[in-house]
């Protein structure tokens, strides 16, 4: 069996690391299952947007009068109808839902409206008339970077440099991490290897398009169904952009039909209810696929630099990286955090890298799983692999000797605790596949990756029901599994069967704030605050057993999934189960829950090392990946089903993004490619089966050793893959998606040279 | 634009519908007929979230038109298990956690019914290429797989 | 919009004559909706002719098999005489999108599509299929390649739509292939395609050879140096390296989304010598 557990935990699980069937199973295979789009309400209308087909405009004005005479046209709304906000945090958001004095990319939305059918509401987008005064454009990252861009904003001036700038500028900010003097560290080196390095922006692809349904009235009261990674996010921006009490309006999260970090911002949700309160009608909004890849948030595109330096004997000496990524029309490309992670894997004297975040006429980036990480790990991975095979060492062997361990100083800042990264590297090089024999036109690829995961604000109810069973409310949008692992953490810590607890994502107005299911927290930081909930309701349990044995509450313990005397001297009654406590509840205190609010903390940074093999069809430049092993730390695996989803499904959209994903502008500035007839992502037969190995080195951080495993997946596969390739074609690959084109002309240009 | 009346088998049941010239199956399924379980991940026949079986065929039902089902028999997700009996793929889809998210689920089952129906004995190789029109993007299809090659196995011996 | 679904060809033809704007025919669907949805199409009345019987029969005939113009590349792909005496044609529909796709997709289709890309066309028109053209007055039978006149555009009348397709008898000894290069292993439009068809005679020496290429020009290109570099000689390794050659030196392709023109004329080469050999293979092993 290739998916295999290794884990250095001690402490034994009655229930912790099995595989239960999901508790929202049944509702997904047998199409019951609610997600956005499948919601409908009586009186409901259906609302659909107008887009810039500009790439930059001013936009002198916006006449909807034909379209408002038309039947059935219910609400129109345009810049007009949005106030600018005075919360900083929203003023970017709200000039990308709807554009204001500009449109800034292909698929800015201009207008929407709400009709009694979809087919009025088509007709009435035509009806829109818009004038334009088209702007110069730019699409690309260093062509923006340059003087004489057009530019984007007005009075935008680079943030974090050394002197004031002081002319406006596509550079939003300058980041700067590292530690030690890189230039001494590059003259104790006896080889330095420098390369640039570009990836295309590429998109998460949720199967699912965004989708919502408003309904809210002229008292302000409203309630939306949407699918979102976070409803309580999108309840906070929507009242913000709206002008709404924060309390009056009740979001409810729909199944999610996959995010990846995409759905952690809003698009279509304030224009539903923007036409919901205007219509004083429910509104229906759903995006279509063309909508999808236009106008909501794919990744950046990126263009890099990264030099490093290291003696004969394979000790790296410097580290220098300057990444620049362009996210899209508005601040905020995830170039800082690629600058983070770039050299996290190595324990280094001298390191620095610098991140550019610029805005381009592209639409703004959203987090993609691990935002810009992949994109750096590309760039210094494919480095260190020249390296080592420059200095004729295994690029194993270079990896183990250079690596971060406990202690380690960290590239961005912090010391290392506890960390797995040296097991993943130990144990790549003793896995099977490692030793596998390669044929011709065949290489292998090594990389490993790091991400940090987050905590977060995360509040929980545990409710005890009248017969004895657990209804857990967790306010984190389950995206891959996540109510599984809730169910059995709460089963585990109250020694009850998992199907005695029912976990359901709760809406916004059942508690308290939770923070977006993003960074790879859910199972941490939801798990840690369902483990101490159920300790706070084993507590009152415990206190409710002691009331009727007539002894004090701290003579009770728990013990699978009863109350019992601590001791013999707490004297000998008859343990209760949770069951019998749930029943006389009424007579001693009323009902019985947990709770837990936290902003956790120390969710423990994670690793992995990926290997693949890949052929080259040295004829027309096409790759096959031939095998794949996925090592990563998990912390501790909850449910080890979908941790190995996790590492699958990280694996092969890295795949995609190293082989054939990419964004695609015209020199019209418009996307050529927005559908996924042309935004190809990968299809069942153009992968092998993807093999994992889970390693549990458990975080100190939380009660049962998890680590997030979402994102650190996706970090190493464009360097892993752009190493094989490179292997198999006898050329180094510097430029992402490897698609034939390009892998065709550098073996056609090797072999001339 | 007057509609069209059209009297068509759904999972085995009569049924009866108005719709307009150019509205897809899909839109009649999901919101004519209430049937949510067929869902749109494109519009283009390009993710197979739609799959349906049509006369037997499997078929994205987004590109087929509503008016086009007269006479026909559709299957859809809906009509898979059947009452309280789970149909085996959809048993080892849960066995396997061969879902995450779950919005592609419907559309595979689908198709990997209408594979089993044309190939009980499948090889890794077919499966994944029957699929291929298939789009999940959270498994990576390594459980998928899995999963119909073992209902697969599971109805052979059946 | 209206939606009919006529029950003879007459019939047919008749409703696009009738047609107040513009009439499509609606075969699989799988081009049509993808425009409809896009707006590209807007038709004014639907023709759906898959209620026709002529049109949904594979019938052998004296002169070789008819596939009527609403069969589906998958009816195609089971029938056991169609996939063995032409397999070049039924592996190109069989290429033309997903298992879904194909459920639905037919060759006419594909053909009155005019993609420059359309998959079965360059198979088609290297074993000189015909298309029976039907109109009000006349029916006609016309060689494939010259239904197409350039991207999108196709040399029907407005009363005219296509039957069915001949695909003629194979002279023995004779072998067909089709290949296209995409990037992915299924799902994708072609971004070069190569057919070849070839007879040999009783000591294998090619008689007859037909090179047809596609996706690398505004339409299918008959590569007739290709064809001539495989007649006369064993279609050893030197004929087809000049197939190749002559195929790459053919292609006139555009840079686009799909691809360059530097890699569609290389890569055209290598898939027509790569057909070459498995209609060489073929051509041995059939009788």
């Amino acid at each position: 069996m290739s998916l295999q557990t290794e884990t250095e935990t001690k402490r034994s699980f009655n229930q912790i690391g099995t595989r239960p069937v999901r508790p929202d199973g049944i509702d997904k295979v047998t199409g019951r299952a609610r997600f956005g789009a499948d919601m409908e309400m009586p009186g409901m209308l259906h609302g659909l947007v107008l887009r810039s087909p500009h790439p930059h405009a001013k936009v002198k004005s916006i006449d909807i009068s034909r379209a408002a005479k038309l039947a059935g046209v219910k609400a129109i709304v345009t810049r007009d109808d949005f106030k600018m906000p005075k919360d900083k945090d929203l003023v970017d958001i709200c000039a990308n839902i709807m554009a204001r004095d500009k449109v800034l990319y292909d698929g800015h939305a201009v207008a929407a409206v709400a009709a009694t059918t979809k087919a009025i509401a088509r007709e009435a987008l035509k009806r829109i008339k818009v004038e334009y005064e088209i702007l110069p454009h730019v699409t690309d990252v260093d062509e923006a970077m340059k003087p004489g861009a057009p530019i984007l904003h007005k009075g935008m001036r680079t943030g974090g440099m050394d002197t004031k700038p002081r002319k406006d500028s596509n550079v939003v900010k300058r980041y700067k991490f590292g530690h030690g003097d890189v230039e001494k560290g590059f003259k104790q080196a006896d080889i330095v290897i420098e390369r640039s390095f570009k990836t295309a922006a590429t998109h998460q692809g949720y199967i699912e398009p965004h989708a919502c349904l408003a309904s809210i009235g002229p008292d302000g009261q409203g309630d939306l169904w949407v699918c979102t990674q976070g409803h309580y996010m999108v309840r906070n921006v929507c009242a913000g952009l709206l002008g709404l009490d924060v309390s009056q309006l009740r979001v409810t999260a729909s199944e999610i039909g996959g995010g990846f970090g995409g759905k952690t911002t809003v698009f279509i949700e304030p224009l539903a209810l923007a036409l919901s309160r205007k219509a004083n009608r429910p509104v229906k909004m759903v995006m279509s696929r063309d909508e999808v890849f236009r106008a909501t948030g794919p990744t950046s595109s990126t263009s890099m630099d990264v030099k490093i330096g290291a003696t004969k004997d394979g000790r790296i000496t410097a580290a220098h990286a300057e990444l620049r990524f362009q996210g899209g029309a508005f601040a905020g490309s995830p170039v800082s955090m690629g600058a983070m992670t770039a050299f996290a894997c190595y324990d280094l004297k001298n390191v620095q890298s610098i991140g550019y975040d610029v805005v381009t006429n592209r639409p703004k980036q959203a987090a993609y799983r691990a935002p810009g990480a992949p994109m750096a790990a590309f760039a210094v991975e494919s480095v260190i692999d020249e390296l080592a095979s420059k200095l004729g060492m295994d690029g194993l062997e270079f990896r183990i000797l250079n690596a971060a361990g406990e202690g380690t100083k960290s590239s961005y800042g912090p010391t290392f605790g506890p960390i797995g990264l040296k097991t993943t590297l130990e144990k790549a090089k003793s896995h099977a596949h490692n030793k596998a024999k390669l044929g011709k036109n065949q290489g292998r690829g090594i990389a490993c990756g790091f991400w940090f995961n987050f905590a977060g604000n995360t509040c929980v109810s545990l409710n005890l029901q009248l017969d004895g069973t657990i209804a857990l409310s967790v306010g984190t949008p389950d995206i891959g599994g996540s109510r599984a692992s809730m169910s059995l953490m709460a089963a585990e810590e109250l020694g009850v069967p998992y199907d005695k607890v029912r976990t359901i994502v709760a809406d916004t107005a059942s508690l308290g704030y939770n923070d977006v299911t993003d960074g790879s927290r859910t199972t941490f930081a939801a798990g840690l605050a369902t483990i101490e909930a159920a300790r706070d309701a084993i507590g009152k349990m415990c206190g409710r057993a002691a009331k009727v044995w007539g002894i004090p509450a701290d003579a009770v313990k728990w013990e699978n999934g009863y109350a019992k005397p601590a001791g013999p001297n707490a004297g000998a009654f008859k343990p209760m189960s949770m069951a019998e406590i749930a029943a006389i509840a009424h007579k001693t205190g009323g009902p019985i829950a947990g709770h837990y609010e936290i902003n956790a903390d120390g969710a423990g940074v994670s690793f992995a090392t990926h290997i693949v093999d890949s052929e080259v069809d040295p004829e027309t430049g096409r790759v096959t990946i031939l095998r794949y092993t996925v090592l990563q730390d998990a912390g501790k695996a909850i449910h080890p089903d979908y941790v190995e989803g996790q590492y699958q499904g990280g694996a092969v959209q890295g795949i995609g993004w190293a082989i054939n994903e990419e964004y695609i502008y015209g020199e019209d500035g418009r996307l050529q490619n927005a559908g996924f007839l042309d935004y190809r992502i990968p299809v069942a037969s153009d992968l092998p089966m993807i093999d994992t190995v889970i390693l549990e080195i458990p975080n100190p951080g939380h009660p049962y050793g998890v680590r997030g495993v979402g994102e650190t997946s996706i970090v190493p596969p464009l360097a892993a893959i752009a190493n094989s390739v490179s292997n198999a074609a006898g050329v180094r690959l510097t430029e992402l998606p490897m698609s034939p084109p390009k892998v065709l002309k550098a073996i056609g240009e090797h072999n001339r040279a | 634009m007057s509609q069209i009346h059209v009297s068509t088998t759904i999972n085995g049941d009569q049924a009866e519908f108005l719709c307009d010239a150019d509205e897809t199956l899909l839109d009649v399924l999901r919101d004519r007929l209430g049937l949510t379980g067929s869902k749109e991940g494109c519009g283009t026949g390009d993710c197979g979230a739609c799959s349906v079986t049509v006369d037997g065929r499997l078929v994205c039902s987004c590109l087929m038109l509503g008016a086009e089902a007269e006479g026909r028999e559709i299957g859809t997700i809906e009509g898979l298990a059947n009452g309280d009996e789970l149909h085996p793929l959809q048993t080892k889809f849960l066995e396997h956690a061969a879902l995450q998210c779950g919005i592609c689920t419907p559309g595979f089952l689908v198709a990997a019914k209408s594979l089993l129906e044309h190939n009980p004995k499948p090889t890794e190789t077919e499966v994944r290429y029957w699929l291929a029109g298939n789009l999940c993007r959270c498994t990576g299809y390594d459980k998928i797989v899995r999963a119909v090659m073992d209902a697969a196995k599971e109805m052979r011996k059946a | 919009m209206r939606f009919e679904s006529p029950q003879t060809t007459k019939d047919a033809v008749a409703l696009l004559a009738g047609a107040k704007g513009k009439g499509r025919v609606l075969a699989g669907g799988t081009d049509l909706l993808v425009q409809m949805k896009s707006g590209m199409a807007a038709p004014d009345v639907i023709v759906d002719i898959k209620r026709i019987p002529a049109m949904k029969s594979i019938k052998a005939e004296k002169d070789g098999m008819r596939v009527g113009a609403a069969v589906a590349s998958a009816e195609m792909a089971e029938h056991a005489a169609l996939a063995k005496g032409w397999p070049g044609v039924v592996e190109a529909a069989d290429l033309i999108g997903s298992t879904q796709i194909q459920g639905r997709a037919t060759l006419a289709g594909n053909l009155c599509n005019g993609s420059p890309a359309a998959d079965s066309v360059p198979a088609m028109a290297a074993i000189g299929a015909k298309a029976r053209v039907v109109g009000p007055k006349k029916r006609r039978d016309v060689l494939v390649e010259k239904i197409v006149t350039g991207p999108g555009k196709i040399s029907l009348a407005k009363d005219e739509l296509i039957e069915s397709i001949l695909l003629p008898k194979r002279p023995p000894r004779s072998g067909d292939a089709y290949l296209r290069f995409i990037p992915r292993t299924e799902m994708d439009i072609a971004v070069a395609g190569a057919a070849v068809s070839l007879t040999l005679d009783t000591k294998g020496v090619c008689t007859d050879a037909r090179v047809i290429i596609g996706a690398v020009g505004p339409r299918i290109i008959d590569v007739k140096d290709g064809a001539k570099a495989l007649i006369g000689t064993k279609v050893d390794k030197a004929a087809l390296k000049a197939m190749e050659a002559a195929c790459s030196a053919a292609a006139t392709p555009i840079d686009d989304k799909r691809g360059t023109k530097e890699f569609r004329k290389h890569v055209v080469g290598v898939l027509a010598r790569r057909a070459g050999q498995i209609a060489l293979k073929r051509a041995k092993g059939s009788k």
